[in-house]
Protein backbone atom coordinates (compact mmCIF):
# COMPACT_ATOMS: atom_id res chain seq x y z
CA UNK A 1 0.00 0.00 0.00
CA UNK A 2 0.97 3.25 -0.31
CA UNK A 3 1.95 6.09 2.12
CA UNK A 4 2.84 8.99 2.37
CA UNK A 5 6.37 10.01 4.76
CA UNK A 6 7.66 13.31 5.01
CA UNK A 7 6.03 14.63 1.63
CA UNK A 8 7.06 11.37 -0.06
CA UNK A 9 4.71 8.74 -1.22
CA UNK A 10 6.57 5.43 -0.54
CA UNK A 11 5.26 2.12 -0.70
CA UNK A 12 5.29 -0.08 2.65
CA UNK A 13 3.38 -2.86 4.10
CA UNK A 14 0.77 -3.59 6.38
CA UNK A 15 3.54 -3.20 9.60
CA UNK A 16 4.72 0.13 7.77
CA UNK A 17 8.08 -0.81 6.23
CA UNK A 18 9.57 0.17 3.13
CA UNK A 19 8.97 -2.36 -0.16
CA UNK A 20 10.75 -0.52 -1.89
CA UNK A 21 14.18 0.50 -0.64
CA UNK A 22 15.25 2.39 -3.04
CA UNK A 23 12.26 4.78 -2.75
CA UNK A 24 14.42 5.58 0.99
CA UNK A 25 15.73 9.20 2.14
CA UNK A 26 16.70 10.78 5.04
CA UNK A 27 13.57 12.59 5.35
CA UNK A 28 11.79 9.62 5.64
CA UNK A 29 14.25 8.03 7.81
CA UNK A 30 13.63 10.78 10.22
CA UNK A 31 10.14 10.69 10.50
CA UNK A 32 9.71 6.93 10.72
CA UNK A 33 12.17 7.47 13.63
CA UNK A 34 9.99 9.69 15.45
CA UNK A 35 7.04 7.70 15.12
CA UNK A 36 8.94 4.51 16.46
CA UNK A 37 10.19 6.71 18.93
CA UNK A 38 13.68 6.72 17.91
CA UNK A 39 15.88 9.74 18.00
CA UNK A 40 16.39 12.06 16.70
CA UNK A 41 18.68 10.90 14.69
CA UNK A 42 22.60 11.20 15.15
CA UNK A 43 25.63 9.89 13.91
CA UNK A 44 25.46 6.42 15.50
CA UNK A 45 22.08 5.94 14.04
CA UNK A 46 23.21 6.99 10.88
CA UNK A 47 26.14 4.86 10.51
CA UNK A 48 23.62 1.99 11.45
CA UNK A 49 21.25 2.87 8.98
CA UNK A 50 24.22 3.22 5.97
CA UNK A 51 25.46 -0.28 7.06
CA UNK A 52 21.61 -2.10 7.37
CA UNK A 53 21.28 -0.75 3.78
CA UNK A 54 24.60 -1.96 2.35
CA UNK A 55 24.29 -5.33 3.67
CA UNK A 56 20.27 -5.19 2.63
CA UNK A 57 21.65 -4.18 -1.08
CA UNK A 58 23.80 -7.20 -0.94
CA UNK A 59 21.26 -9.74 0.06
CA UNK A 60 23.12 -10.27 3.24
CA UNK A 61 20.42 -11.94 5.88
CA UNK A 62 20.51 -9.57 9.22
CA UNK A 63 21.10 -10.84 12.80
CA UNK A 64 21.32 -8.87 15.94
CA UNK A 65 24.82 -11.29 16.20
CA UNK A 66 26.52 -10.06 12.95
CA UNK A 67 25.56 -6.51 13.65
CA UNK A 68 27.41 -6.76 17.10
CA UNK A 69 30.68 -7.97 15.23
CA UNK A 70 30.22 -5.58 12.27
CA UNK A 71 32.39 -3.34 13.72
CA UNK A 72 29.55 -0.56 13.33
CA UNK A 73 28.16 -0.70 16.53
CA UNK A 74 28.23 -2.95 19.70
CA UNK A 75 25.38 -4.95 20.56
CA UNK A 76 25.01 -2.20 23.76
CA UNK A 77 25.06 0.92 21.35
CA UNK A 78 22.83 -0.75 19.07
CA UNK A 79 19.99 -1.57 22.02
CA UNK A 80 20.60 2.34 23.08
CA UNK A 81 20.32 3.83 19.57
CA UNK A 82 17.18 1.67 18.93
CA UNK A 83 15.38 0.81 22.38
CA UNK A 84 12.47 -1.88 22.30
CA UNK A 85 14.02 -3.49 19.00
CA UNK A 86 16.92 -2.93 17.46
CA UNK A 87 17.04 -4.87 15.03
CA UNK A 88 12.96 -4.27 14.08
CA UNK A 89 13.37 -0.67 14.40
CA UNK A 90 16.62 -0.09 12.72
CA UNK A 91 15.06 -1.87 9.74
CA UNK A 92 12.09 -0.15 9.57
CA UNK A 93 14.06 3.14 9.40
CA UNK A 94 16.44 2.11 7.06
CA UNK A 95 13.74 0.94 4.74
CA UNK A 96 14.51 -2.13 4.72
CA UNK A 97 12.89 -5.25 5.39
CA UNK A 98 11.58 -6.54 8.94
CA UNK A 99 14.08 -8.99 9.40
CA UNK A 100 12.99 -12.73 9.27
CA UNK A 101 15.30 -14.42 11.50
CA UNK A 102 15.02 -15.57 15.55
CA UNK A 103 18.41 -15.07 16.21
CA UNK B 1 -13.97 -13.20 20.43
CA UNK B 2 -11.10 -11.38 21.79
CA UNK B 3 -11.13 -8.72 23.83
CA UNK B 4 -8.26 -5.82 24.55
CA UNK B 5 -7.52 -7.47 27.81
CA UNK B 6 -6.35 -10.35 25.12
CA UNK B 7 -4.03 -7.75 23.35
CA UNK B 8 -2.01 -7.18 26.16
CA UNK B 9 1.79 -7.77 25.18
CA UNK B 10 4.31 -9.67 26.78
CA UNK B 11 6.42 -7.46 28.52
CA UNK B 12 8.63 -9.03 30.47
CA UNK B 13 9.83 -13.22 30.51
CA UNK B 14 11.33 -14.61 33.17
CA UNK B 15 13.10 -18.45 32.32
CA UNK B 16 13.97 -21.07 34.50
CA UNK B 17 16.92 -23.05 33.01
CA UNK B 18 17.10 -26.69 34.78
CA UNK B 19 18.54 -29.00 32.23
CA UNK B 20 22.58 -28.43 31.81
CA UNK B 21 23.14 -30.43 28.15
CA UNK B 22 23.86 -28.25 25.05
CA UNK B 23 20.06 -29.19 23.78
CA UNK B 24 18.49 -28.41 27.18
CA UNK B 25 19.88 -24.71 27.56
CA UNK B 26 19.87 -23.42 23.91
CA UNK B 27 16.20 -22.95 23.76
CA UNK B 28 15.81 -20.85 26.65
CA UNK B 29 18.89 -18.57 25.46
CA UNK B 30 17.19 -18.40 21.84
CA UNK B 31 14.31 -17.05 23.76
CA UNK B 32 15.88 -15.09 25.99
CA UNK B 33 17.83 -13.00 23.05
CA UNK B 34 14.49 -12.69 20.90
CA UNK B 35 12.40 -11.67 23.97
CA UNK B 36 15.19 -8.81 24.13
CA UNK B 37 15.01 -8.20 20.15
CA UNK B 38 11.43 -7.40 20.57
CA UNK B 39 11.50 -5.01 23.58
CA UNK B 40 10.57 -7.56 25.88
CA UNK B 41 12.52 -7.64 29.36
CA UNK B 42 14.45 -11.13 29.68
CA UNK B 43 15.72 -13.01 32.37
CA UNK B 44 17.41 -16.33 33.07
CA UNK B 45 17.75 -18.34 36.18
CA UNK B 46 20.19 -21.44 35.91
CA UNK B 47 19.18 -24.14 38.40
CA UNK B 48 19.94 -27.62 39.70
CA UNK B 49 21.82 -28.80 35.67
CA UNK B 50 21.13 -25.68 34.20
CA UNK B 51 24.11 -24.43 36.14
CA UNK B 52 26.10 -26.39 33.63
CA UNK B 53 25.75 -23.57 31.59
CA UNK B 54 27.10 -20.73 33.99
CA UNK B 55 30.23 -22.00 35.34
CA UNK B 56 33.23 -20.97 34.29
CA UNK B 57 34.91 -24.14 34.03
CA UNK B 58 31.91 -26.52 31.90
CA UNK B 59 30.38 -24.03 30.07
CA UNK B 60 32.46 -24.49 27.02
CA UNK B 61 32.23 -28.01 26.98
CA UNK B 62 28.20 -28.59 26.91
CA UNK B 63 26.86 -31.72 25.31
CA UNK B 64 24.25 -32.96 23.34
CA UNK B 65 22.43 -35.63 25.66
CA UNK B 66 22.46 -39.13 23.24
CA UNK B 67 21.53 -41.39 26.31
CA UNK B 68 18.07 -41.46 27.38
CA UNK B 69 17.26 -39.02 24.52
CA UNK B 70 14.61 -41.09 22.13
CA UNK B 71 13.96 -38.05 19.39
CA UNK B 72 17.48 -38.10 17.82
CA UNK B 73 16.08 -39.16 14.52
CA UNK B 74 15.38 -35.56 14.05
CA UNK B 75 19.28 -34.93 13.68
CA UNK B 76 19.79 -37.88 11.01
CA UNK B 77 19.17 -35.04 8.42
CA UNK B 78 22.28 -33.39 9.54
CA UNK B 79 24.07 -36.37 8.57
CA UNK B 80 22.27 -36.35 5.20
CA UNK B 81 19.84 -39.59 6.12
CA UNK B 82 15.76 -39.15 6.45
CA UNK B 83 14.65 -37.80 9.57
CA UNK B 84 12.53 -41.40 9.93
CA UNK B 85 16.38 -43.25 10.51
CA UNK B 86 15.80 -44.56 14.17
CA UNK B 87 18.75 -43.83 16.31
CA UNK B 88 19.24 -46.77 19.02
CA UNK B 89 19.49 -45.63 22.10
CA UNK B 90 21.69 -47.94 23.58
CA UNK B 91 24.05 -46.37 20.92
CA UNK B 92 24.02 -43.04 22.79
CA UNK B 93 26.31 -44.55 25.23
CA UNK B 94 29.01 -45.76 22.81
CA UNK B 95 32.27 -43.58 23.79
CA UNK B 96 32.56 -40.36 21.53
CA UNK B 97 29.01 -40.17 20.30
CA UNK B 98 27.92 -37.76 22.28
CA UNK B 99 30.98 -35.79 21.51
CA UNK B 100 30.33 -36.36 17.37
CA UNK B 101 26.34 -35.22 17.61
CA UNK B 102 27.72 -32.38 19.81
CA UNK B 103 30.40 -31.46 16.94
CA UNK B 104 27.58 -31.73 14.20
CA UNK B 105 25.19 -29.56 16.28
CA UNK B 106 27.57 -26.96 17.05
CA UNK B 107 28.13 -26.68 13.21
CA UNK B 108 24.81 -26.60 12.06
CA UNK B 109 24.29 -23.98 14.51
CA UNK B 110 27.16 -21.77 13.18
CA UNK B 111 25.62 -21.81 10.49
CA UNK B 112 22.30 -20.17 11.24
CA UNK B 113 24.16 -17.59 13.20
CA UNK B 114 23.29 -19.00 16.66
CA UNK B 115 26.46 -18.20 19.00
CA UNK B 116 28.06 -21.00 21.04
CA UNK B 117 27.17 -20.50 24.98
CA UNK B 118 29.83 -18.11 26.57
CA UNK B 119 28.98 -15.53 23.58
CA UNK B 120 25.22 -16.53 23.90
CA UNK B 121 25.23 -15.44 27.58
CA UNK B 122 27.71 -12.47 26.88
CA UNK B 123 24.92 -10.95 23.89
CA UNK B 124 22.06 -11.80 26.35
CA UNK B 125 24.07 -9.51 28.71
CA UNK B 126 24.68 -6.98 26.90
CA UNK B 127 21.08 -6.47 25.36
CA UNK B 128 20.26 -5.78 28.97
CA UNK B 129 18.67 -9.22 29.75
CA UNK B 130 19.59 -10.16 33.51
CA UNK B 131 21.64 -13.78 33.99
CA UNK B 132 20.82 -15.63 37.66
CA UNK B 133 21.69 -18.24 39.62
CA UNK B 134 20.22 -19.97 42.01
CA UNK B 135 21.15 -20.00 45.51
CA UNK B 136 19.86 -23.26 46.63
CA UNK B 137 21.62 -25.25 43.55
CA UNK B 138 24.84 -23.01 43.91
CA UNK B 139 24.80 -24.93 47.67
CA UNK B 140 24.47 -28.27 46.54
CA UNK B 141 26.64 -28.83 43.74
CA UNK B 142 29.18 -26.69 46.11
CA UNK B 143 29.61 -23.92 43.57
CA UNK B 144 30.81 -20.21 44.18
CA UNK B 145 30.01 -17.14 42.64
CA UNK B 146 33.11 -16.78 41.52
CA UNK B 147 33.23 -20.34 39.78
CA UNK B 148 30.66 -18.67 37.23
CA UNK B 149 30.85 -16.44 34.28
CA UNK B 150 31.62 -12.96 34.60
CA UNK B 151 27.81 -12.39 33.27
CA UNK B 152 26.00 -13.57 35.98
CA UNK B 153 24.10 -10.78 37.79
CA UNK B 154 23.06 -12.58 40.86
CA UNK B 155 22.79 -15.25 43.18
CA UNK B 156 19.35 -15.27 44.00
CA UNK B 157 17.23 -17.43 46.13
CA UNK B 158 13.49 -18.72 44.84
CA UNK B 159 11.51 -16.17 46.50
CA UNK B 160 13.78 -12.75 45.06
CA UNK B 161 13.66 -14.93 41.69
CA UNK B 162 9.67 -14.01 42.07
CA UNK B 163 10.04 -11.02 43.18
CA UNK B 164 12.65 -9.83 40.29
CA UNK B 165 9.99 -11.51 38.17
CA UNK B 166 6.99 -9.07 39.69
CA UNK B 167 4.76 -6.92 37.23
CA UNK B 168 1.95 -7.25 34.85
CA UNK B 169 2.48 -8.87 31.75
CA UNK B 170 5.35 -11.38 33.07
CA UNK B 171 5.49 -14.47 31.89
CA UNK B 172 7.65 -17.58 33.72
CA UNK B 173 8.62 -20.10 31.17
CA UNK B 174 10.41 -23.25 33.00
CA UNK B 175 13.03 -25.02 30.67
Amino acid sequence: MKKNIAGTEVDVNEEGYLTDMSQWNENIATAIAAEEGVGPLNEGHQKVIQYLRAQQAKGAALTIRSMGKSGVVTTKELYDLFPGGPLKKSSKIAGIPKPVGCI
Amino acid sequence: MSSPEDKQPVKKMSIIVSRGSLDGIYPALIMANGARMEGIEASLFFTFFGLNALADKTLDHLKVSTVGNSALNMAMPMLGLPMTVPFPTWMGAIPGVSAFATGLMNKEMEKLDIPPVREFLELISDSGGKIYACKLAMDMFKLKKEDLMDRVDGVLTVGQFYEASAGAGTHILFT
